[in-house]
């Protein structure tokens, strides 16, 4: 009967006034970033709630109207920067779309490895999350340190950790060294045991479940409405995964699940992730083994009016440096079209729209972002709910403040 | 037998006639122009006919074109059909000076946001949209900051002094 009474006016300071506004965020250290959300509280029951984003604006899409292309790969690492490669192969292949380009297979099962590192490293951050949410910290600290080993691959392949910038339209900028498959390989050796230890952890734990079932649900169809793509949409029981539907880099050589869900809550989302990170392994282990039977020391395909050559031969090769000039001063023929290129982030359908004039910027470009999205039903799914759910469901949507704003 | 762009493109025709126009495939994906006042009835009908059923909002955003006279804003919707795993581009133009066209949020709960997004940094007056207003600027902007008179600064401009923005200069 409470919401029939959230609307009746009552005199000012009357015991009967029931519900108050609390503003939860935008710096909240539990709201995981810079998000704001005005909840309408009868004692500890949301009874409506509005959220406000924009606090992280940087106009990203007007600032990649004066770059070149290459220029632009910087900006989609501070989209969601959990998982930055994947933005950036994702920019990369729409670029490589526009222009043409084919790659060479084991330029793109290195590739694989990196995005699917990558999504590793985005589920493994939610989930522990998820469980420093709900009051078990012991979860987070187990897997943080896997994160750092991905982190330390990133960093023997490309030079960076959060904001990787890695790869390059056509490659990579160098090839992967003998110490970033050792890494590699000691996370695979590792990384198991440890994953299979932290599901025994919150899996079946009784106030885990207690805290995340039936907690921010969504039905199949009001999740597709809402647009909800990725693990969220898989919690509520669509199949859907860029790389199946529509494969890029060669995920049709792969042999993989995509796990499903049935309710939708918060619960879900945490298994669907999880399910995912097993799924990333097989990948990647995939991966490797087909990488061995192809030639070495290839790793970006032979387009040097497009691919940015490696510094060492800007510095020693006459023809490097010119390409090397022509590329970054944007002089390189760019075809006029309009691309939409969609790849699997960690947390759903990441889309680049382009289009190009010809010139040495797009003339517009649209990200597809899928925080923004979620976020919109987050009101609705908090409604009714208790206030510490509230952080549950956010944190389970996987919300990102840097791809939200963009 | 999945749905192909052939198909896509002769319903279409069969059932709006002249007001959709201008199909091409660029890089594989369906794209056409409608006429402005038909937008919500072309993305009903493609969501509701047993064939198409393109029943996924997958983004909504705008492109300015000032060069076009009377159809300076373009209005750029992607749908996606999951059964057959199809995508169309729809696009509708409206001048600038009175940019309006209908919501769709009636039909996707997504279109909410997006046309937020699209309105704010375009101006699109999208029209039956139950909470039109900005979304990541602020409240107080009178401008639409994504269209194309309000270039960013020219990377290599030379004309003023760089020590007074921190950059070069004399020690």
């Amino acid at each position: 009967m409470q919401d029939q009474k959230q609307h009746i006016k009552l005199p000012e300071g009357s015991i009967e006034k029931t519900t108050q506004t609390l503003n939860l965020g935008p710096t909240h250290p539990a709201t995981h970033g810079v998000f704001q959300n005005i909840l309408e509280i009868d004692g500890e029951r949301i009874v409506s709630a509005e959220s406000t984003v924009g606090y992280i604006h940087r106009a990203f899409e007007k600032i990649a109207e004066r770059r070149p292309y290459y220029q632009i790969t910087p900006l989609t690492d501070r989209l969601n920067y959990c998982s930055s490669p994947i933005n950036n192969m994702g920019w990369h292949l729409t670029v490589e779309k526009l222009l043409g380009i084919e790659l060479p297979k084991r330029v793109d099962y290195m590739r694989v490895i990196i995005m699917e590192l990558a999504r590793i490293a985005d589920h493994l951050i939610c989930n522990s999350v998820i469980g420093v949410d709900t009051g078990a910290l012991t979860g987070f600290v187990y897997l943080m340190t896997y994160r750092e080993l991905i982190y330390e691959i990133y960093e023997e392949i490309c030079g960076s950790r959060l904001t990787t910038n890695i790869g390059r339209v056509g490659g990579f900028e160098r090839n992967f060294t003998p110490a970033a498959w050792a890494k590699l390989d000691r996370f695979m050796a590792e990384y198991p045991a440890v994953l299979k230890e932290f599901e025994t952890l919150l899996t079946r734990n009784r106030i885990f479940i207690d805290r995340t079932s039936g907690v921010g649900g969504i039905d199949a169809q009001r999740a597709m409405s809402y647009g909800f793509t990725g693990p969220n949409l898989r919690a509520a029981g669509i199949d859907y995964d860029v790389r199946v539907a529509n494969p890029y880099s060669s995920y049709q050589d792969f042999d993989f699940n995509v796990p499903v869900g049935t309710t939708g809550d918060c619960y879900d989302r945490y298994l669907v992730r999880n399910a995912e990170m097993w799924e990333s392994l097989s990948i990647i282990r995939q991966a490797m083994e087909k990488i061995k039977g192809l030639p070495e020391d290839v790793y970006h395909a032979d387009v040097p009016e497009f691919y940015l050559p490696p510094k060492q031969d800007v510095y020693t090769k006459m023809e490097a440096l010119i390409y090397h000039f022509k590329i970054v001063m944007g002089e390189t023929d760019i075809p006029k079209g309009e691309v939409y290129n969609a790849v699997e982030g960690a947390n759903g359908e990441l889309g680049f729209y382009l289009i190009s004039d010809g010139g040495r910027s797009p003339y517009r470009l649209h990200f597809r972002r899928p925080c923004f999205i979620y976020y919109q039903a987050y009101a609705e799914l908090v409604q009714g709910a208790m206030l510490s759910d509230a952080i549950i469901c956010m944190s389970s949507l996987n919300l990102i403040a840097g791809e939200l704003d963009a | 037998m999945s749905l192909t762009n052939e198909r896509i493109q002769q319903r279409l025709t069969e059932k709006f006639g002249d007001v959709v126009s201008g199909f091409e495939e660029p890089y594989g994906m369906l794209t056409f122009t409608a006429q402005r006042d038909f937008n919500l009835k072309i993305m009903q009908f493609l969501f509701d006919d047993e064939e198409l059923r393109f029943q996924f909002l997958t983004d909504i955003t705008a492109v300015h074109y000032p060069e076009r006279k009377n159809e300076e804003l373009a209005v750029v919707y992607h749908l996606h059909n999951f059964q057959d795993n199809v995508r169309v581009r729809l696009k509708v133009f409206a001048p600038v000076a009175a940019p309006k066209v209908f919501t769709a949020s009636k039909l996707f709960l997504s279109a909410n946001w997006m046309e937020r997004e699209t309105y704010d940094f375009f101006g699109i007056d999208f029209v039956g949209h139950p909470n039109l207003k900005r979304i990541l600027n602020v409240d107080e902007m009178t401008y639409f900051p994504m269209r194309k008179e309000f270039p960013l600064e020219d990377s290599m401009r030379t004309d003023k002094d760089d020590e007074m923005f921190g950059r070069g200069g004399n020690i």
